[in-house]
């Protein structure tokens, strides 16, 4: 029978991988996503789990144990934030090459420095051409639902991948929810059984893991890697219809809000998705068309199916909880492949970014308002006096009507 | 580029190889700078071979050949020339020339340098 505990978004996890019951995790602590290792190694000292808990001396050593253990032929999970996943990095891309499907939780915080440990995206964009599949949880529920399903998507035939399940550090991840868990046997029964492929532990039939490849077959290789890539869409999406029909909530790859008749539309990813459908409903009330996506799955990106959704707005806003430094405008990831997407899927309207929330800097209603407002009066005038807008930056508003100031003087 | 035409969609994933032993289908004989000669017949300066096999014991390619229980020598197609074997040779009957000086001799046989360069 389902049950309702009082969990935050990493109590959440840590059930999630109770039931998954992995055969192997290794870990290292880090802010915010230490509470994971933390509950799933009190499961193991109550045993109530039959995983071996791999205590390793650094990030770089759990993503490796991981990818040793998952070579083995074993089901293996772990949990990093930050300058943890950023200490992984090589390995990332080797878990993903071996096609290895280890799921990662992912507690989204800033990369320092300075030193920060609140929420931002940075760690997980920065990992985002690694080969991972990438989802992003809004909330504890989401968190614990999307790990789940992560273990079904990666270790599908026709993906074989590495999945990274994000939330927001702190705001959700120490955020107290009502949790609906499932029980423990639809669970089981959903997760179902795991068949490795070539694993090294099967000595009847040794096999090499991580050989030479060079100039020879390395080409065919990544684009093989590519292929999982992108038959992970369509089993992403089987597997959230699956979900639904199983236990009453169906995944996709985003979430839409008030998109039937929105003239103008937000495009934001976990947490602050609810912060902003808060905000919405006050400018509903005010008569304001306005409309929301929230991405759920980052990589592979949806770009065809999130132009499609945009199709009927006049413009959209973009908010990246993180910053790819030097890219066009500085912008966003989000906003940067968003763009991309629309020239490919020729959706010809204004999407302008908002970068914002940047080590944890809060997001409040009223500034959101204030986006919807700005993409009112891009949808009527077709203009815009910024691409990218540093949202509650002091010093921004001053920096900006300096240079209108100067593009008006010239 | 090799000429093998597998295609992407045919391999196993992930680069692995699911074949074992198939190392010696590759020929790295060609890396070898120096080659090892054994000393087979006792000479006034150098022992023989007494067939001890520390050499077989200690090659890290398993390059020294023992074909049913006889030792034949260096399997030159996988040699590296390391020099391993002359380092643990008891008999100290194992010597490494320059393999410029088996060019004339062509690749993969065991042989004695050429007279006028030794």
């Amino acid at each position: 029978m389902n049950k309702f505990m009082a969990l935050d978004g990493n109590g959440a996890v840590a059930e999630a991988m109770r039931q998954i019951n992995p055969d192997v995790v290794p870990a290292y602590p880090i802010t915010p996503s230490t509470a994971i290792p933390q509950a799933f190694a009190q499961y193991m000292a109550d045993g109530v789990v039959d995983t071996e808990f791999v205590p390793v001396e650094s990030e770089h050593s759990a993503m490796s144990a991981c990818i040793g253990a998952s070579a083995a032929g074993g089901r293996v999970m772990t949990a990093t934030s930050a300058n943890g996943l950023a200490l992984m990095w090589e390995m990332l891309y080797i878990a993903a090459s071996y096609r290895l499907p280890i799921v990662m939780a992912d507690v989204s915080r800033a990369l320092s420095g300075p030193v920060n440990i609140h929420c931002d995206h940075s760690d997980s964009m920065g990992a985002r051409d690694t080969g991972w599949i990438h989802l992003f949880s809004e909330t504890a529920q989401e968190a614990y639902e999307n790990t789940l399903q992560a273990v079904r998507i990666g270790e599908h035939m026709d993906v074989r991948l590495p999945v990274m399940v994000m939330q927001d550090g702190f705001i959700t991840s120490h955020t107290m929810e009502r949790v609906t868990i499932y029980d423990d046997a639809s669970v089981k029964t959903f997760i179902g059984s795991y068949t490795p492929y070539y694993p090294l532990l099967d000595i009847d039939h040794p096999v090499t893991y991580g050989p030479l490849d060079l100039t020879d077959y390395y080409f065919e290789h990544k684009r093989a890697q590519i292929e999982g890539m992108r038959n992970a869409k369509h089993v992403i999406l089987d597997v959230g219809a699956e979900f639904g029909r199983t236990f009453g909530r169906t995944y996709g790859l985003f979430d839409t809000y008030q998109m039937d008749d929105a003239d103008v539309a937000i495009v934001v990813m976990a947490s602050t998705a609810g912060t902003a459908r808060y905000a919405m409903n006050a400018l509903r009330a005010r008569g304001v068309r306005a409309g929301l996506i929230k991405p759920r799955v980052f990589r592979p990106f949806p770009a065809q199916e999130l132009c499609d959704a945009l199709r009927n707005v006049k413009a959209v806003a973009v908010m990246d909880r993180s910053v790819s430094f030097g890219a066009m405008n500085n912008g966003g990831p989000l906003w940067l492949e968003m763009l991309a997407a629309a020239q490919l899927h020729k959706l010809h309207i204004p999407i302008v970014d908002y970068v914002y929330g940047l080590g944890g800097r809060e997001i409040k209603p009223s500034q959101i308002e204030n986006v919807y407002q700005d993409l009112a009066t891009i949808a009527e005038t077709g203009e815009f006096a910024q691409p990218v807008t540093y949202l509650g930056v002091r010093g921004e508003e001053d920096h900006q009507s300096a240079v209108q100031g100067a593009l008006l003087a010239a | 580029m090799s000429n093998n035409e597998t295609r992407w969609q045919d391999l196993p994933l992930g680069g692995v190889i699911p074949t074992p032993g198939n190392a010696v289908e590759y020929d790295t004989g060609g890396w070898r700078a120096f080659r090892p000669v054994i000393n087979w017949e006792k000479t006034p300066t150098q022992k023989a071979c007494s067939r001890c096999l520390t050499c077989w014991l200690y090659c890290p390619e398993s390059a020294m050949l023992v074909v049913e229980g006889e030792f034949k020598g260096v399997d030159l197609d996988h040699c590296k020339g390391c020099g391993i074997c002359v380092q643990v040779c008891p008999s100290r009957c194992i010597t490494m020339f320059p393999e410029s000086q088996f060019a004339a001799q062509g690749e993969g046989r065991e042989g004695q340098p050429a007279e006028a360069t030794r």
